[in-house]
């Protein structure tokens, strides 16, 4: 799959989840940091928290309605044609639940394998399909999966996406696919196995 | 021959040498500030205000266009504006300046008389903003100046003449949900707005910028906290989160300097999770336009139960019933009746109400204090699936209504006969999150229809308010969500309708007398000017947010497939030669 140009998505280093804005910022600051003598990591002091970076390969996932220690998603708890789960990134390494963009929202929810177009199998796992929980229309959170006509809905403006299709826009206002993030197993657990295959939020 | 440079030196210095507008002006004439005089005594042949003027009538006295001759209304000129969603703003116009909002937080000035783009400006809009109501009503006109509140909860004021950015002060902060979709009002050196998000559990409020700095002069919460007048009427923090938006522009009496502020529904949307009045959601505000206090109040109906905001601005009309005269308050509301208060210097008062819709929820009205009696079959809770009518999007919802000094009436866009059925759940506060209490798929298929409703649900009405009879009806077979504007041509104009066409009525009898053919469905509010002698009607198309969700409630309720394209144009129509 072709992935679209963006500024936001990002890889998962030190740099993630810069805007090119921000990126920009930072390179004049550190020029002329250099230029005014001052430290260039003052200059770069913009960069988002660790909490905001987008989700990238090797996170795990936790319920975002949860409260107390992260607890990583199993794919028992996702249920077959259930309402999803809405889900932040988790990176156990650090202990950062990245919770702190709501671009980072995923909607988590899980189909009969056969169902979902043979191009997107890779990105699920073993049923469990990830998307952007951001609409790409306007930017409300998207929550509802109608499991009789297999449509994630948008309750803002009626948009609909095809979950077993790539999120691919099938009504509604919305002008792009809804964002997939590819998922992996580890085990039973959920694990995050790249980034969104194109920029999550809204386009205005 | 000597050429005088001192006028063209003069508007030299108010261009910019770096502007936030995408293109400088190419000035048509010299601007005429919008003073306070002006807009306590409008010019007909502009329109300087949100409704034109300060009573929010809606209405012009002009009359080259009449019932006569508008079946010879003709396109003049029309532009699209490049952005999808609601386009609701009145083309605002001054002395030869035209200047619309669109969705996206967009303003577009233009040379009113060809359609010649001055300048455009768009705020730049959050990456992680959530838009639930893309759309923006309009703009204020002040001094040198044209103010815009935005859906990231910005005001911005921009120079009139080129576009510039001249300042931005940010009202609240968007992450928390508050958000401003309305047309500011100017009025005594201040600009007043408006806060939305009651779907996200803000504490509503309404406050004021000085109109030349920019910074906060007052702030009124429509909701007091527990040592205020009013804070008994919540239980324990339930004030912190319980809505009150305001989201369309307040009209503004001179006389005694009170503006009048519709206030929205209660949140969250289930009664029982905030037993008591609730005051002042759904109700009037009377505040003082220098000191944000609050002078009076009418709420007309308590505890609400079924997302009746009642932020429509009552129109300021002298009446008189049954032989007594009085300062009007008059007001469609979303609940289903229509009601008549008295202003004073204060005080609000009760005067009557009745239906004007189909409406099982109040069983009577106190004729003393106005208040109503409810048939608790039809009240929402929690657990409890109930129906009621009106609907959710009430007997008129945001959509103005207008008045007509010359034929006497008001003129109510009217959604009649439709219901909807609603099963109350839990709700927990999130921060910056829905807070309403009802299930999304539940909202989506809200809409329940009757044997009439499937005849006809939009409605045109027009109503004597000192003899309480309704003069005529004209119906439509779908919703209306059209905005009215009335003139001194006897003419009613309205779109509103899915078929996409901007009608035209006479303002007696209600004939229709004209209909075009848009190219989006018309929400926007339609305004009237005139330059050098022609009128021109002026208005939006561009069909998006609640009149696109009711679409989609009925397309899944009714089975269809109706389907309103959307994108923006403005078209302004003058009398073919």
């Amino acid at each position: 799959m072709k992935k679209q140009p963006n500024e936001t998505v990002c890889s998962c280093k030190s740099e993630c989840n810069l805007s090119r804005r921000n990126a920009l910022k930072i390179t004049t600051g550190v020029v002329l940091g250099l230029v005014a003598g001052l430290s260039p990591s003052i200059q770069a002091s913009e960069e988002p928290a660790a909490n905001e970076e987008r989700p990238c390969e090797g996170d795990y996932l936790v319920d975002a309605n949860s409260e107390g220690k992260p607890v990583a998603l199993k794919i028992s708890d996702i249920a077959i044609g259930g309402q999803p789960i809405i889900a932040y990134p988790f990176n156990a390494k650090t202990g950062v639940l990245k919770d702190g963009s709501r671009l980072n929202k995923i909607l988590l929810l899980r189909v009969d394998t056969q169902k979902i177009d043979q191009k997107f199998v890779k990105a699920s796992a073993d049923g469990v399909l990830a998307y952007s929980g951001v609409c790409t229309h306007k930017g409300c959170d998207i929550t509802t999966y109608d499991s009789d006509n297999d449509e994630i809905v948008c309750f803002c403006h009626f948009s609909k996406f095809q979950p077993t299709d790539g999120g691919e826009v099938i009504g509604g206002p919305a002008p792009r696919n809804l964002p997939i993030l590819p998922m992996k197993l580890d085990n039973q657990t959920l694990v995050v196995a790249g980034e969104f295959l194109s920029r999550p939020g809204a386009t205005n | 021959m000597k050429l005088n440079l001192k006028p063209l030196l003069g508007v030299l210095l108010l261009v910019p040498l770096i502007s936030s507008a995408e293109k400088q002006a190419d000035i048509p004439a010299a601007y005429t500030p919008v003073t306070d005089s002006r807009l306590d005594n409008p010019e007909a042949k502009n329109w300087l205000s949100y409704r034109g003027n300060y009573a929010g009538w809606g209405y012009s006295k002009l009359n080259q266009v009449n019932a006569e001759n508008v079946k010879n209304l003709t396109l003049a000129w029309s532009y699209s504006t490049g952005m999808t969603e609601g386009h609701q703003s009145p083309p605002m116009v001054n002395n030869g300046f035209m200047y619309i909002t669109t969705p996206n937080n967009q303003v577009i000035a233009f040379e009113a008389k060809t359609g010649k783009e001055l300048w455009r400006y768009k705020k730049r809009i959050p990456e992680a903003l959530q838009q639930l109501h893309p759309t923006n009503r309009g703009l204020a006109l002040y001094g040198d100046k044209v103010y815009l509140a935005t859906t990231d909860a910005n005001l911005v004021a921009l120079d009139a003449v080129t576009g510039k950015e001249l300042w931005v002060t940010q009202v609240e902060d968007w992450k928390k949900g508050y958000y401003m979709t309305l047309a500011p009002l100017a009025a005594s050196g201040k600009i007043m707005v408006g806060v939305s998000g009651g779907e996200y559990g803000i504490r509503g409020f309404v406050a004021a910028f000085d109109a030349e700095t920019g910074k906060e002069a007052w702030k009124t919460y429509t909701i007091p906290s527990p040592d205020q007048p009013g804070g008994d009427t919540w239980p324990g923090d339930t004030y912190k989160t319980g809505g009150g938006s305001v989201w369309i522009t307040g009209s503004y009496d001179q006389d005694t300097n009170l503006a009048y502020w519709g206030v929205g529904n209660a949140g969250p949307w289930m009664p029982d999770t905030r037993s008591g009045d609730n005051l002042y959601a759904n109700s009037v505000l009377a505040l003082n336009v220098d000191t944000g206090a609050l002078e009076g109040y009418h709420q007309y109906h308590q505890n609400d139960a079924w997302d009746w905001d009642e932020v429509s601005a009552p129109m300021l009309i002298d009446i008189e019933r049954k032989g007594k005269k009085y300062k009007s308050l008059v007001h469609a509301g979303r609940n289903g009746y229509l009601w008549l208060l008295e202003r004073t210097k204060g005080p609000i008062n009760f005067i009557d109400a009745w239906p004007y819709v189909t409406q099982n929820v109040f069983k009577s009205i106190d004729p003393v204090s106005g208040r109503p009696e409810y048939d608790q079959d039809h009240v929402p809770g929690t657990g409890k699936t109930v129906s009621f009518c009106p609907s959710l999007w009430g007997g008129k919802d945001w959509v103005p209504e207008a008045y007509n000094p010359d034929t006497g009436l008001i003129y109510i866009p009217a959604n009649n006969n439709l219901c909807s059925e609603i099963t109350g759940k839990p709700a927990k506060y999130k921060s910056g999150e829905l807070f309403i209490g009802v299930d999304l798929p539940n909202i989506l298929t809200n809409v329940r229809m009757t044997p009439e409703s499937e005849k006809s649900v939009g409605e045109v009405q027009a109503w004597n308010v000192n003899t309480g009879e309704k003069v005529w009806t004209h119906k439509y077979p779908q919703m209306n969500w059209g905005p009215l504007l009335t003139t001194g041509g006897n003419l009613v104009f309205g779109g509103g309708t899915n078929d996409r066409l901007f009608h035209a009525f006479d303002a007696t009898t209600g004939k229709l007398l004209w209909e075009y053919p848009a190219s989006s469905g018309v929400t926007g509010v339609p305004s009237t000017y005139e330059i050098d002698g022609v009128q021109y009607i002026a208005v939006q198309s561009g069909w998006g947010v609640d009149a696109e969700r009711m679409q989609g409630a009925f397309n899944a309720v009714l089975n269809e497939k109706t389907i309103v394209p959307q994108g923006g144009t403005l078209m302004v129509f003058k009398l073919e030669k």
